[in-house]
């Protein structure tokens, strides 16, 4: 921040950036303000009893984290076994996994084709905002209705789950994509360039290799993402996994405690992998910023 | 993934090795892929045979009709009620994200135990699916526009509390070490040191969760039977295609819309 030290007439020292962005900052925040307590005033809430059902909550959320419990029969396991149970449970986080590892990975070689092309050092400015801007309307479909749209198409299951979560895969892959291609030395393009070197060859042997770790780390980070986004996709749109089966335990057996034992599981996974995330950004400097 | 290069090994060994483990790279890449696809009962030729399918599909089915346009006021009305409760979850969230993620910055709080806790807490409310949060509040609130709100304000939180830790971190440490220095008490730390210089930033959060609510809003909504999402779900599952492409279109105005305004907001704030 760098403050702007100004004499007023007054003589009183005026340390403060531009005015004008802390006005514009205090009008944004006044009218989100408005419209939050205008919304919540006026939200419909059908009737129910704020203060029981909070309370309600509250029990719930507690039961939920202190007795886990998974019923044998809900996971397919007929006699006893709290082992087998347990396996099937991993075996359902495998099937989530293995849906966000597809759909980074084929989302992953769409987006290193088309993040080349949208560099606006390899390409020109044309076919680079095209395909911005192209990726920002298919950004603004929510993934669960490009997963239903497919769905029509591929009938439910794993092919459109896994297309339909391509989406934003290649969407926010191609803006990581670019931004670390855009990043290389225009020098080193240009010495190839006059060294003879044509397009493939300084995209292929210098740009992608010199931008490898950067590639690897943001694919990490959306493969994060994906598996959350499969838990909530095997739920609300049939795409199978553990997300499915919570979507089962609330939905259908009304079993809080199983509800606990699988959003446990769901947690290990993601605690895990936000743990890697975040060593991966600490090392290459990556800022998720808004 | 950066090698070193040592000056016993010479450039051709450097490369074989490099090509080698470029090689394992790939063969892991392959089987882990085809583990997938086993595991999931992916066949990938459906995959390029669905793609052709469903674009020719969306082109003939996927167009409003008169039918659905007569359907246009609700569906504005739903979506308008959805972005409300979208601005209202992402706002209320971070009132409550910013006391927390003061205690968690490194920064703003000196005490190791609490920083942990208030970490600790915003990983645990960011990684419980929002399927938990959604499904949970339906069981208890019932259906109604106000569970999606719970169920939004809640990923919402650990989300922001995890982001303004961040950018307390990165953005306040200077200031509040002068302070520090001059005397500052901890009320002059957070409100003059440590919320100006990081309300620029937090602004401009509280803009990105208000375009990924309204997105999630569908998501919630599928589940819990309230605003946009179960509009669309309700054309969807009546075979109604064209009410709802209708739907997805005034979702991607609005979305697109929302995201042009953050973007010249975000440039006039930070």
């Amino acid at each position: 921040m760098t403050a702007l030290i100004r004499n007023r007439r007054t003589g009183k020292i005026r340390v403060r950036k531009t005015q004008s962005s802390n006005l514009y900052m205090r009008g944004v925040l006044l009218v989100l303000a408005a419209i939050t307590v205008y919304t919540l005033v006026t939200i419909d809430t059908k009737g129910a009893d704020i203060a029981a059902a909070s309370a309600k909550t509250a029990e719930y959320f507690w039961l939920m984290l202190t007795q886990p419990k998974a019923v044998p029969s809900h996971f397919g396991i007929q006699d006893g076994g709290g082992i087998g149970t347990f396996f099937s449970a991993l075996h359902m986080l495998g099937i989530t996994l293995a849906l966000a590892f597809l759909t980074t990975l084929f989302g992953g070689i769409v987006a290193l084709f088309l993040g080349v092309f949208a560099a606006g050092n390899l390409t020109n400015k044309k076919v680079s905002n095209g395909i911005k801007s192209f990726l920002a309307v298919v950004r603004a479909v929510p993934t669960v209705l490009w997963v239903l749209i497919f769905a029509i198409g591929a009938g439910l299951g794993s092919v459109a789950a896994v297309i339909g979560m391509s989406f934003h895969t290649i969407s926010h892959l191609v803006k990581a994509y670019s931004e670390s291609f855009e990043e290389i030395d225009e020098g080193v393009i240009e010495a190839l360039r006059a060294s003879g070197a044509n397009w493939f060859q300084i995209v292929f042997q210098a740009v992608i290799p010199s931008s490898v770790s950067y590639i690897l780390s943001w694919t990490f980070i959306r493969f994060e993402i994906n598996f959350a986004v499969a838990v909530a996709m095997g739920a609300a749109a049939g795409a199978g996994g553990i997300g499915f089966q919570l979507f089962m335990a609330a939905g259908y057996f009304f079993d809080i405690r199983e509800i606990g034992f699988i959003t446990y599981l769901i947690l290990a996974v993601s605690l895990i992998m936000e743990y890697l995330a975040t060593r991966l950004k600490e090392k290459y400097h990556i800022h998720n910023g808004a | 993934m950066n090698s070193l290069l040592t000056n016993s090994e010479g450039a051709g060994t450097y490369l074989k090795s490099k090509r080698i483990r470029l090689f394992l790279f790939f063969v892991g890449l392959f089987a882990a892929a085809a583990l997938s696809m086993a595991a999931t009962n992916y066949h990938i030729e459906d995959s390029f045979t669905a793609i052709p399918k469903v674009i020719v599909w969306m082109a003939r089915n996927l167009v409003p009709d008169g039918k659905s346009l007569t359907r246009l006021p609700k569906i504005l009305d739903k979506l308008f009620e959805t972005v409300l409760m979208s601005v209202a979850a992402s706002v209320s969230a971070a009132a409550l994200s910013f006391p927390v993620a003061l205690a968690g910055s490194a920064t703003s709080c000196k005490q190791r135990w609490l920083m942990y806790s208030a970490r600790g807490v915003a990983s645990f409310f960011r990684n419980i699916p929002i399927v938990a949060w959604a499904m949970i509040f339906l069981l208890t609130f019932g259906q109604s526009p106000f569970t999606g709100y719970v169920a939004l304000f809640f990923a919402s939180f650990g989300f922001l509390a995890r982001a303004f830790i961040e950018a307390i971190d990165e953005t306040a440490a200077a200031p509040v070490e002068a302070l520090r220095a001059a005397g500052g008490s901890y009320g002059h730390i957070i409100f003059q040191g440590v919320l100006p210089s990081v309300l620029p930033q937090m602004v401009s959060w509280v803009l990105y969760m208000i375009e990924t609510n309204i997105r999630s809003a569908a998501l919630v909504g599928l589940l819990t039977g309230s605003g946009i999402g179960f509009t669309f779900s309700i054309y969807y599952k009546s075979l109604q295609y064209q009410s709802a492409s209708l739907v997805v279109i005034t979702i991607v105005a609005v979305v697109l819309v929302i995201e042009a305004v953050s973007n010249k907001l975000r440039r006039l704030i930070l």
